[in-house]
């Protein structure tokens, strides 16, 4: 037996040119899984709620609150609560179909070895990347809707004197740094659990890994909220008027 | 020697020096954070959850010593 440990996810087949990696297609199970469950949960709204609805209201209910506690006023929650607690639903049960157990036992047969059908999808950086991507978009949109873009702009580049140009040259290098490790962190917390659970049951195959598998479970639900919380954060970071531009404005 | 024994030196170190600052962080935070809800415990569902996202946070920099370590390895 050999312990194989790939970064890249395996290729299962093409359509066309384009490759159908196994994260991929178990991504399209994932998404077509949430989407079945949340048309099943809505055909079935009842107004005195069944033991399903009960769960999915309280779960939307505490996000709810948890959300407007950050971000602070009703219509932005409003507007910022579905991004949020979709990224948090959508990792959260993409990290946990990863312990379902046997699922990685399915395989395909191929000429250089057997390949997965199934991967957790967060240890699939492309997919994590884009998530991200889609946090640092909806910021600097945000950012520049509440500043106004050339305010925004200005908060980068300018040339009041040296100290304030090299501050906002600092800026700029601090808000792409966050796409780093946004996206780092989630996938790299993944990808070490996998690759610490494989290394335990190649190391010591019966109830060794149990502890380890445990805390991979823990990471799984923490990453997932730490994602949506920060995105979160950025939002809320952007989406405020600064103090000192309430003052100038209010001189104009 | 080989590049592989190379490969597998660098990872360890990499690994090795890249874990001492987020512990450190990780237990200031976590310190902390068992302080305020001993102080106050009736804060602590407010304070679990903020502890989580900033020990996330100062564990970033052990991550990017992980997926160093993990390209130079598997990569």
């Amino acid at each position: 037996m050999e312990l194989s440990v790939k970064l890249a996810p395996d290729i299962l087949f093409f359509i066309g040119s384009f490759p159908v990696t196994n994260t991929f297609f178990w991504s399209l199970f994932i998404s077509l899984f949430l989407i079945i469950f949340t048309l099943f949960v809505r055909a079935r709204l009842k107004l005195i709620p069944g033991r399903l609805q009960n769960i999915v209201e309280l779960l939307l209910e505490s996000g709810y609150s948890f959300v407007k506690s950050i971000i602070g006023t009703e219509k932005k929650t409003q507007r910022v609560f579905p991004l949020v607690f979709t990224m948090f639903f959508l990792i959260l049960v993409a990290n946990l179909a990863a312990y379902i157990p046997g699922q990685s036992a399915i395989t395909l047969a191929r000429q250089e070895g057997p390949v997965s059908l199934f991967r957790a999808i967060m240890s699939d950086y492309s997919m994590v990347f884009v998530m991200t991507l889609i946090t640092f978009l909806t910021t600097q949109i945000v950012a520049i809707m509440v500043h106004g873009p050339f305010r925004y702009l200005g908060k980068f580049i300018n040339f009041k004197n040296p100290l304030q140009f090299f501050l906002g040259l600092m800026d700029l290098i601090g808000e792409l740094a966050k796409v780093i490790s946004l996206s780092f962190r989630l996938f790299g917390n993944i990808f070490a659990g996998e690759v610490l659970g494989a290394v335990m049951l190649f190391l010591a195959p019966f109830f060794i890994p149990l502890p380890f598998m445990f805390l991979g479970l823990i990471t799984a639900m923490v990453q997932a909220f730490v994602f949506a919380v920060l995105t979160l954060v950025f939002i809320t970071m952007a989406s405020e008027i600064e103090e000192d531009e309430l003052t100038e404005s209010a001189s104009i | 020697m080989e590049a592989e024994t190379f490969k597998a030196l660098a990872a360890g170190i990499s690994m090795g020096f890249g874990a001492i600052g987020p512990a450190i962080g990780e237990g200031f935070v976590a310190a902390k954070a068992m302080e305020a809800i001993g102080r106050n415990p009736e804060a602590a569902d407010k304070i679990t959850p903020l502890m989580f996202v900033t020990m996330a946070i100062c564990e970033s920099t052990g991550i990017y010593a992980l997926v160093v370590a993990l390209i130079i390895l598997f990569g």
